[in-house]
């Protein structure tokens, strides 16, 4: 595993800042939040991700991919999270994108995965429910046996990039009960299937979430993805994959975060002096920097780990969402402690930091989540 | 067969036909050897196995060649600690001569001062000691007294070193003096070597919260370093010595940092807390604790790799930069998180400090704990750390 970025992913993370950091982010973030944007993302953002061949990274030739890992894929969403980007790139190529290429048939990858890559359609994975904290055996939704075809009754909640999304990889329980590892299974399901309905959720990084409810929604057996009750196996490798990706964003947006409040000690004058000059916030600042340096190889090694499959990369996925999740928090609520006053208001930009540090510790696990998921990997 | 296959299998026949003949019965991977004029013998068969490996320049093995070293790559050294590790012999040999003053040399020091000293830090011939701080220069290094006045060939020191690692074993000191006391105080340092084995020099061992300890005192009364042990030029010292610290600071975090363990190997955190914890179901009883053997665990892990990642970035052409300090603040610290679990999973077992009721196992880790105290105080404070990435690194206003 060598830690260190090719010629081609330098090439690769500079071409991605370019395009990402190019118009002001946060302020169309800010934007698509203040006129309360039913999507809530660009689509031709979106489009302009695939021509630039970003959406095919992680998929194999014949699948229309480029055959790359994600090694290369952190770097886009890096640059994503210095912008603080919205467009559902993680959801609809990560999560359900990587679900249809390792489990889905021929028929689903041309109708799904292609259009996906394309940029012409966006997926989205509904696998959490209404306080099931992070628990991978908690299904939103029960699957009910009905000949050669399944019934799909529930609600998903906080669905990633779901809402006007055209379809979903709906993980529903199709045996057993919540704690049970078999019996949950994959299902592709149109958004326009008769008995789902989708609801915009607000939340409080402004990016694109769905309330789902199922009633009753058919789902034939060609609809499943992988083998019916082992569905645990192929959510844990996406939503793993996706962990990374998301390790990714976050890395971008500490490292924004903790650039912009660089720029704003060494400016802001009080007492005479830049505020930077302060050993109290010199010192704090040192620290930040350490966090960011640990957490840039900790993104790096779990990427080159899962692209691997060595046996250590769900230790490793683990190890590096627990930290990024604890260090981007503590960069954003620094971020906004030294940039003082102006730093709690709207209209300054920081906020949307510390607003997306929470929101991605809240996606796929906290710290102590992975800690403790860690800690039975390891064996204790 | 590439180049680095070819290296590997010769250094091989050296390391398993050769050397055994030569040196008869191997030591152990345990216990450093630090060589000397009177060295401690880790194994009987220490000073031999550090000789025999000094012919081939093994002992410093990226060294150039003249002066004694290996004249190996990076990727060469790769394989000989990889070679060692496989056969399960030790380092050589240990000390500042190869981690301090040998790469400061390499450095700033003229042809005839590296054909000098060089050959004998190889050889293990000299153990050297560092003479920096003094009682009233300590993160303000730069306030040094200790005074160095030239007569002819030769210069007086008199004054006080303190915190000399190993003073009391050392042959020779690489340290920095006052040779001017007006202008700039930064301007009148100069750096210089000495044979601390003459009457002018006295060394006295300090005694820390954890009982014995390496660190001493050095008095320095009329005594006598020649004019051709001054590094880099009288007023320069500085200079040097700031190259120095870099070194000194690459050397302490390797030192927590480069014993990462293998992902693969056991967790010793681990094992220790189900000894005094107990688990049910594989699952330690205690989650609190079982939560921060995870903490650090993970950490260490993150630091290894972030070493790691720094190396894969040398190799690819960075230099080396101020960037280094983290890893003296990081791993210090970690390693104090390290021993105050080691207490937590303990419990009171913890607190002995001799005679019965603790095995010695207690009684090692409750100095460990204590030692542990001066990580983030030696080799720079951690406050001095966190103002050089502050200034250096992130270019905050002074």
């Amino acid at each position: 595993m060598q830690l260190v970025l090719t010629e081609e992913q330098a090439s690769l993370s500079r071409t991605a800042n370019d395009f990402i950091l190019s118009s002001p982010p946060i302020a169309r973030l800010r934007k698509l939040r203040d006129t309360r944007d039913e999507r809530g993302y660009a689509l031709d953002r979106l489009a302009r991700m695939a021509e630039l061949g970003w959406t095919a990274i992680p998929f194999p030739e014949q699948d229309g991919g480029l055959g790359m890992g994600l090694a290369e894929l952190v770097l886009v969403t890096e640059a994503m999270g210095k912008g603080l980007a919205p467009e559902p790139f993680i959801p609809s190529i990560v999560l359900a994108g990587r679900a249809i290429a390792l489990g889905g048939s021929a028929e689903h990858k041309a109708s799904w995965l292609r259009p996906a890559i394309a940029g012409e359609k966006v997926l989205a994975l509904a696998h959490t429910r209404r306080r099931g904290r992070f628990d991978r055996t908690r299904m939103p939704v029960h699957a009910a046996p009905e000949g050669q075809s399944f019934r799909l009754t529930g609600q998903a909640t906080q669905v990633w990039g779901g809402h006007l999304a055209d379809g979903y990889v709906v993980a529903a329980r199709t045996a057993g009960r919540d704690g049970d590892r078999d019996g949950i299974t994959l299902f592709l399901v149109p958004a326009q299937a008769r008995g789902v309905t989708s609801e915009r959720q607000y939340r409080v990084d402004a990016q694109n979430a769905a309330q789902l409810t199922f009633d009753n929604v058919l789902a034939r057996g060609a609809d499943v993805l992988g083998q019916v009750g082992e569905g645990d196996r192929l959510l844990d490798r996406v939503v793993d994959e996706a962990t990374v990706a998301l390790t990714g964003e976050m890395l971008g947006g500490m490292s924004e975060a903790f650039d912009r409040t660089l720029r704003y000690v060494r400016e802001r004058r009080q007492f005479g002096v830049a505020i930077g000059s302060f050993q109290a916030l010199k010192h704090r600042a040192a620290r930040l920097y350490i966090e960011l340096e640990l957490s840039r190889s900790a993104v790096m090694a779990a990427a080159r780990a899962l692209d691997a499959q060595s046996p250590e990369a769900p230790r490793l996925v683990s190890l590096a969402k627990a930290r990024l999740s604890d260090a981007y928090c503590l960069v954003a609520n620094e971020a906004v402690q030294m940039h003082g006053g102006i730093g709690m208001t709207d209209e300054h930009d920081i906020g949307f930091f510390l607003k997306r540090a929470r929101a991605s510790e809240m996606t796929f696990g906290d710290a102590a989540y992975h800690r403790d998921r860690f800690a039975t990997l390891d064996g204790y | 067969m590439t180049d680095i296959e070819r290296f590997r299998g010769e250094l091989a026949e050296f390391l398993e036909q050769e050397l055994p003949k030569k040196v008869g019965e191997l030591p152990p991977p345990t216990g450093d050897y630090w060589g000397g004029r009177n060295p401690e013998l880790p194994h009987p068969m220490s000073r031999r196995y550090c000789e025999v490996m000094a012919e081939r320049g093994l002992t410093a093995p990226t060294w150039p060649t003249e002066y004694g070293g290996g004249g190996l790559d990076k990727e060469q050294a790769k394989v000989l600690s990889a070679e060692l590790g496989r056969l399960h012999l030790p380092v050589p040999l240990v000390g500042f001569g190869l981690s301090m003053i040998g790469p400061t040399l390499l450095q700033f020091g003229t042809e005839a001062q590296k054909r000098e000293h060089l050959p004998k830090i190889v050889r293990g011939e000299i153990r050297w000691a560092q003479g920096y701080s003094e009682p009233n220069a300590g993160s303000d290094l730069a306030s040094l007294q200790t005074s160095a006045r030239i007569a002819g060939d030769t210069l007086v020191l008199n004054g006080q070193k303190i915190w000399t690692s190993y003073g009391d074993k050392a042959d020779w000191m690489f340290g920095i003096f006052r040779t001017d006391t007006g202008g700039k105080k930064q301007e009148g340092i100069t750096f210089l070597l000495l044979d601390m084995a003459q009457p002018g020099v006295l060394v006295r061992p300090i005694k820390l919260i954890s009982g014995a300890s390496p660190f001493c005192e050095t008095f320095f009364t009329d005594a006598r370093a020649h004019t051709r042990d001054i590094i880099h030029g009288i007023g320069n010292g500085w200079t040097v010595a700031k190259a120095l610290l870099g070194h000194e600071r690459n050397m302490i975090g390797d030192l927590f940092g480069a014993g990462g363990r293998q992902p693969t190997a056991g967790n010793p955190l681990a094992e220790l807390a189900r000894e005094y914890l107990g688990d049910r179901d594989g699952r330690l009883v205690d989650p609190l604790l079982r939560d921060r053997v995870a903490q650090v665990t993970m950490d260490e892990r993150c630091f290894a790799l972030t070493m790691q990642r720094n190396a894969d970035m040398m190799k690819a052409g960075h230099k080396p930069g101020p960037e280094s300090s983290i890893f003296k603040i990081y791993g210090t610290e970690l390693n104090q998180r390290r021993q105050e679990l080691l207490l937590a999973l303990r419990g009171p077992e913890c607190l002995g400090w001799e005679g019965v009721g603790f095995d010695e196992r207690e009684l090692a880790q409750t100095r460990d704990w204590l030692r542990s105290r001066g990580n983030t105080i030696e080799g720079g404070t951690s406050e001095v750390q966190l103002n050089i990435i502050a200034k250096h690194v992130l270019g905050l206003p002074d």
